[in-house]
């Protein structure tokens, strides 16, 4: 039988650099009022969100993603032409074929870099930082660039006064490279499609195409609805708190961390309830900076992580070389959580 | 042992101050959750959670909506306690 020879990766990985982009309008809960019955005192006490951002036309998946990834690349310290892999997590991008990571690939520069995008919902910085690290140990890339992109104001029903608040537009991407020590901790990740109606659009793509558009959903003025993101609160919210902080502990423990030795928390931005709650059962010390960008971000999805992270640095409230624990968590359902040492 | 009534309002008005911090003796059995002792429907579901543990009982989501008052939940929780 032939040999083959092995391939030969970097001994660990680590984010070496991290970069976000926000929609330049910002949408207020005023706006978001004008089409649903509630208020901004209602909407601030069951979500923590102030202010989104929305995404104008020009302010496209890819667009969004290249300025975020052009900041992680210069963070990072190195040239676009270094990047083997582009990893990008999107639920928003409406055409499936051919992926969009490619078009981002090519308009950063890269040299013909390996790209593709995945669907891990609010899962997918975890799930996309993942397959970086075990490119980057396994040697297929030396760097790899993980994106998280989203438009979800696309994908928001703005008369369902249960959701017309929490969604927000963004992209945050991290670069992934070699290290001399174990920066990015096990994953602990997983899916439970049992609870797939917990979170989910409101109607499949094919119903435009299957014929009967006298029964698709319309809105206030008669026009079709878009398909949106919808969900379950009370069940969401449960699953989120107290499996959720289970599974962050899990990964804390697989990394041979304590709450003690953590200086960073960063939860999937889905609303500052769910991540109060977490932060108490967590039973987190007081030391321990917790993201709470949603406030002015709402949820973006896959872009919700690295954009936290990137403020977090920005502002001074973390810095570089602090430890700290990422979880995502969302439609599927699917979640991954690790411990990370920041860029 | 299975808790009596009396023994359940007293431990749904200790979480319930814990969570919402209502003064205990405001949790009487036919005040309304969301109306009378300001829980919302995220705080129902910590309520929720905490009287499992309290009182070795499983409130699956789809009867959560059906806990209204604190009469209701106390019946819930003394059919089906373990």
């Amino acid at each position: 039988m032939a040999k083959i020879k092995p391939s030969k990766g970097a001994p660990y990985a680590r984010i070496l650099g991290v970069g976000g982009y926000r929609p330049t309008r910002v949408v207020p809960n005023e706006v978001i009022l004008e089409k649903i019955d509630s208020s901004d005192e209602w909407i601030r006490s069951r979500s923590g969100i102030e202010t989104r951002h929305w995404a104008s036309p020009e302010e496209t998946v890819a667009a969004m993603s290249v300025e975020a990834s052009g900041k992680a690349i210069a963070d990072a310290g190195i040239e676009a032409a270094q990047i083997g892999a582009v990893v990008v997590s999107t639920v928003s991008h409406f055409s499936q074929t051919p992926a969009i990571a490619t078009e981002i690939a090519d308009r950063l520069g890269t040299d013909k870099a390996a790209a593709f995008d995945i669907s891990a919902g609010c899962a997918g910085f975890g799930y996309g930082l993942t397959l970086a690290k075990g490119m980057v140990v396994e040697g297929s890339a030396e760097y790899v660039l993980v994106i998280g992109v989203e438009r979800l104001s696309d994908l928001t029903d703005l008369e369902d006064r249960a959701t017309a608040f929490l969604f927000g537009d963004g992209a945050g991407a991290v670069v992934v490279g070699p290290s001399t020590e174990p920066a990015i901790g096990p994953t602990v990740w997983g899916s439970e499609g049992d609870k797939a109606q917990t979170i989910k659009q409101t109607f499949s793509w094919d119903r435009f195409r299957s014929g009967a558009v006298s029964e698709l959903p319309v809105d206030s003025e008669g026009n079709i609805k878009f398909p949106a993101i919808t969900q379950e609160g009370q069940a969401v919210f449960r699953w989120a708190v107290f499996e959720m902080a289970k599974v962050a502990q899990q990964a804390l423990d697989a990394a041979g961390i304590t709450p003690d030795d953590l200086d960073v928390f960063i939860p999937h931005q889905a609303n500052v309830r769910i991540i109060d709650s977490m932060v108490k059962t967590l039973k987190l010390p007081e030391h321990v900076t917790v993201a709470r960008d949603i406030r002015t971000t709402g949820n973006t999805s896959a872009a919700s992580i690295p954009l936290a992270m990137e403020r977090l640095l920005a502002t001074g409230e973390a810095k570089s070389g602090d430890t700290a624990l990422v979880i995502g968590f969302g439609a599927g359902l699917v979640y991954a959580a690790t411990v990370v040492t920041l860029p | 042992m299975a808790a009596t009534q009396e023994e359940i309002v007293a431990g749904l008005a200790e979480i319930v101050n814990e969570i919402a911090g209502i003064p205990v003796e405001d949790v009487q059995l036919d005040k309304s959750f969301t109306d009378d002792l300001d829980v919302d429907s995220l705080s129902m579901v910590e309520v929720v959670v905490a009287a499992e543990e309290r009182f070795d009982v499983k409130i699956p989501d789809e009867d959560v909506k059906n806990l209204k008052t604190v009469g209701d939940a106390t019946d819930y929780i003394l059919k089906h306690q373990g």
